[in-house]
């Protein structure tokens, strides 16, 4: 009985779909904002990557909509997890990831630092961005946490830092506002395509969003891993 | 070209068919990850570097290390209540 349910749920979920899919033209229909991003992005942003012009330059609002996503997800996410936490005799603080995990965490902590940086600043030149690097960034942080979990993770920082970028976002945005622009339009001069200091106020959009995303992931992951913060666990 | 590419669908089919497929709850983790990364190394052929990234970042890495430590919890919760309840 509940298999036939199912499959007459998944039949008419298909056939709304092939229903949906029958009435669009894709590719065919005339894809006026697409091409109008194309022709217009590297003179109006200049930016050289496209792709970074569309996410924060013609469909800014649209990421600030993602980052609400993501916050009210990790905020669910911890609000479920520090319900569920198992008493604290349970927990383990003494595991140590052993001498494999430990060594690589050496090594591989500043390399991942720098590339998620790398990718967060470089995000308006080439592939990438702040959502990309800012978990690289996060993993960076969280890696150690895996390695000597008794270490503890500061969730007070971490909230201090995703609010402040996160503030950011919208502060950039609201001057904007305050220039007579559109809200998160744009604010300097272009410069030089290709150079780091190029299109306009999108690398410190991206700058922010990493910050926001890795500070967020980094909290999510450890509350996960049920990592604690060392001063209140002393003080409770 | 084509041929990379059929050989990298394959083996998302294989690795998507293993998640299934297999009885141990972290190697099926382990394998839904080989699906997002080949399916990132699909998007640098279709020349699309930033769902490439995207990919491989949350894809592969992000959740995989979120579903290895859900799985963590839970198995920490199921010992507790079991614990309880015997």
């Amino acid at each position: 009985m509940r298999n036939l349910t199912a499959l007459i749920f998944a039949a008419g979920l298909s056939f709304l779909l092939l229903v949906l899919t029958g009435q669009f033209l894709l590719g065919q229909a005339p894809m006026l904002a697409g091409s109008a991003i194309l022709d217009e992005a590297a003179r109006e942003l200049g930016a050289a990557n496209l792709v970074t012009s569309v996410v924060l330059g013609y469909r800014a609002i649209d990421t600030l909509g993602e980052i609400a996503i993501l916050f009210t997800a990790a905020s669910a996410t911890s609000l479920v997890l520090s319900s569920l936490n198992p008493p604290k005799a349970a927990r383990r603080d003494d595991y140590h990831g052993g001498l494999i995990l430990q060594h690589s965490v050496a090594l591989f902590f500043p390399l991942l630092l720098v590339l998620g940086l790398y990718i967060v600043l470089h995000g308006h030149l080439t592939p990438g961005g702040g959502f990309q690097g800012g978990v690289i960034l996060a993993a960076a942080f969280f890696l150690p946490l895996l390695a000597v979990p008794g270490r503890g993770i500061r969730h007070h920082g971490i909230a201090l830092i995703e609010g402040f970028s996160g503030a950011a976002f919208i502060i950039i945005g609201i001057m904007a506002l305050l220039k007579g622009q559109a809200f998160l339009q744009p604010l300097f001069e272009q410069g030089q395509m290709g150079s780091l200091l190029s299109g306009s106020s999108l690398p410190l959009l991206y700058i922010a969003l990493g910050l926001k995303v890795g500070a967020e992931l980094a909290g999510l992951l450890a509350n996960l891993a049920d990592i604690h913060d060392p001063r209140e666990d002393s003080a409770a | 070209m084509i041929y990379l590419a059929l050989l990298l669908v394959a083996i998302m089919l294989v690795a998507a068919i293993a998640t299934l497929i297999l009885p141990g709850r972290v190697s099926a983790i382990a394998a839904a990850s080989v699906v997002s990364l080949a399916l990132s190394v699909l998007f640098v052929l279709l020349q699309a570097p930033d769902v490439a990234l995207t990919e491989a970042v949350v894809g592969s890495g992000l959740s995989t290390i979120i579903l290895a430590l859900a799985l963590r919890r839970i198995n920490r919760l199921l010992q507790h209540s079991g614990a309880e309840d015997a």
